[in-house]
């Protein structure tokens, strides 16, 4: 991660990251993950929205060239989720991951993500496994 | 109504590791060059539009614009462009809509970027900001990897191959051969590609551009100075588009609404279609977005990007020559420059003195992407006065 230091940076999406809470929009009923505070299509204000935590691998790849706190994890996987609920959002996707992954089944699982040394903040958050 | 405008000036550095030279001494000399280059003298110069996506992090320095003036002793308003990788390609539109505005008489436009101060896996982090950094920079996700995932939704949909997307950093291996400012002037075979060290599955690191330090500048004019030049290049149509952020959010993970929108609003200032381009300059990051630019551009059909390079279509003898520099892969991407070194490529092949010079070039594009797709910005040149 390039942007360090910053407990604020994250701490405000821990519950999404933890818990899979997206956010939807009651007046057009639209669904949002990653959260988003207004709706895109209506403007109105979402509110919070728990997501089941099932999906289906649209695209997935296998990093070997990692980012800064990253390097120790690779070669890992990372893959295009679709949601049961609709919405698509990246994730890792843990455990034996090839080609034939695509199309699969996930669901979510709890995990570590990465360590931000220069904070001292140890990340948790969503990745996924197939099913 | 806009004021026609026309480039009249181009320059560059060499693209390459230029340990030797500062983010100051690249963009002084890429200026410098294209203000020669245009026989323009400094007082002339109105505006400064600089093109740069990160030199905060990568050279840890901001305020580019007012550093760009002051490494040319130019006193002019200077204004910083950022688009990720489609920074040069923003930067060269503001200025194009100064001048037709006629705001300015002459601009000068400069894309720079100065990446091999770091690391690789702390500039592979800085790219990632061009990424959503919560949702996919935060995962781990690097922008070879979105690449990645885009590649292999292309190969899943219409099942483009690993040796059809080697074709396309073949053909610009080879085309950069004799061209003096790429960073790799080399040929490679397509067993070199598909053998090559892995970046992110599939793509190996012969379908990545490099990282890179350059500078490209081009001088832009409008009025009465333009008479003066003896081959101005003129802007026929500027369309620039813009798609969600994150790659995961997008409608569809096999075609750019970016580059369509972008490309639409080029063609509607400039008139005629996709078949009056002679030569085109296009985004190839990742092999795999060259082949979706041609597609999205409409060089071929959608999913056949794949067989369409293949074929050699891309080729200096080909139906469409494309990146016939050497594009971001041979050439070298230093984010910032990449727009503004395409546009000097169309108008070199334009005014004749390319490296690569084609017969009877009338009509050339430049697509510069930023992100995975987020932005896009498509420029259409030509010999004529429109």
């Amino acid at each position: 991660m390039s942007v360090k230091s910053s407990v604020s940076l994250y701490w405000r999406i821990f519950k999404n990251k933890y818990s899979l809470v997206g956010t939807e929009c009651k007046i057009c009923q639209k669904v949002f993950f990653p959260p988003m505070r207004y709706c895109n299509e209506c403007s109105n204000q979402t509110t919070e929205r728990p997501f089941v935590g099932k999906g289906t691998i649209e695209s997935v790849t296998t990093i070997h060239s990692a980012p800064e706190g990253f390097e120790h994890l690779v070669p890992y996987h990372i893959g295009l989720v679709r949601l049961d609920e609709g919405p698509v959002i990246s994730a890792q996707i843990v455990g034996s991951v090839d080609n034939s992954a695509l199309n699969k089944k996930v669901r979510v699982v709890f995990r570590k993500t990465f360590v931000d040394k220069h904070a001292g903040i140890i990340h948790y958050g969503f990745k996924f496994e197939i099913i | 109504m806009m004021r026609n405008v026309a480039v009249i000036g181009v320059g560059q550095t060499k693209f390459g590791e230029l340990w030797r030279y500062s983010l100051r001494d690249l963009i002084a000399e890429a200026g410098l060059a294209a203000l020669r280059d245009a026989n323009v003298e400094k007082p002339c110069i109105d505006a400064l539009y600089v093109g740069n996506m990160s030199a905060g992090t990568f050279a840890g320095q901001e305020h580019v614009g007012a550093l760009a003036a002051d490494s040319l002793g130019l006193r002019v308003p200077a204004v910083r462009c950022e688009a990720a990788c489609a920074s040069g390609g923003v930067a060269f539109r503001q200025a194009y809509h100064a001048l037709g505005a006629g705001v300015y008489d002459v601009a000068l436009v400069i894309g720079v970027e100065k990446m091999t101060e770091l690391s690789t896996p702390a500039a592979v982090s800085s790219l990632a900001l061009a990424g959503d950094h919560e949702w996919e920079a935060s995962i781990g996700l690097t922008f070879a990897g979105l690449y990645a995932l885009i590649a292999r939704a292309h190969m899943q949909r219409y099942g483009t191959t690993h040796e059809q997307l080697a074709h396309v950093s073949v053909t610009n291996h080879k085309n950069a051969v004799g061209n003096l400012y790429a960073q790799f002037q080399n040929e490679i075979t397509v067993e070199d590609v598909l053998n090559a060290t892995k970046i992110a599955d599939p793509l190996t690191i012969y379908d990545c551009s490099p990282i890179t330090d350059g500078a490209a500048a081009v001088v832009l004019a409008s009025g009465p100075v333009v008479q003066r030049i003896s081959k101005p290049i003129w802007v026929l149509g500027s369309g620039q588009g813009t798609d969600t952020l994150a790659l995961h959010d997008r409608a569809s993970f096999t075609e750019m609404a970016a580059t369509k929108a972008a490309a639409k609003r080029a063609f509607s200032q400039a008139g005629g279609s996709i078949a009056d381009i002679d030569v085109c300059e296009v985004h190839d990051c990742f092999s795999i977005n060259e082949v979706i630019a041609l597609e999205d551009l409409g060089f071929c059909k959608k999913g056949e990007g794949g067989r369409f390079v293949e074929r050699g279509e891309i080729g200096l003898a080909g139906s469409i020559p494309t990146n016939t520099t050497g594009g971001l892969k041979a050439c070298g991407h230093p984010v910032g420059a990449t727009g503004v070194r395409q546009v000097i490529e169309i108008a070199r092949q334009l005014r004749g003195d390319s490296h690569n010079q084609l017969k009877d070039v009338q009509r050339g594009l430049a697509l510069n992407i930023g992100g995975s797709g987020a932005t896009a910005v498509t420029t259409i040149l030509g010999r004529n006065e429109p």
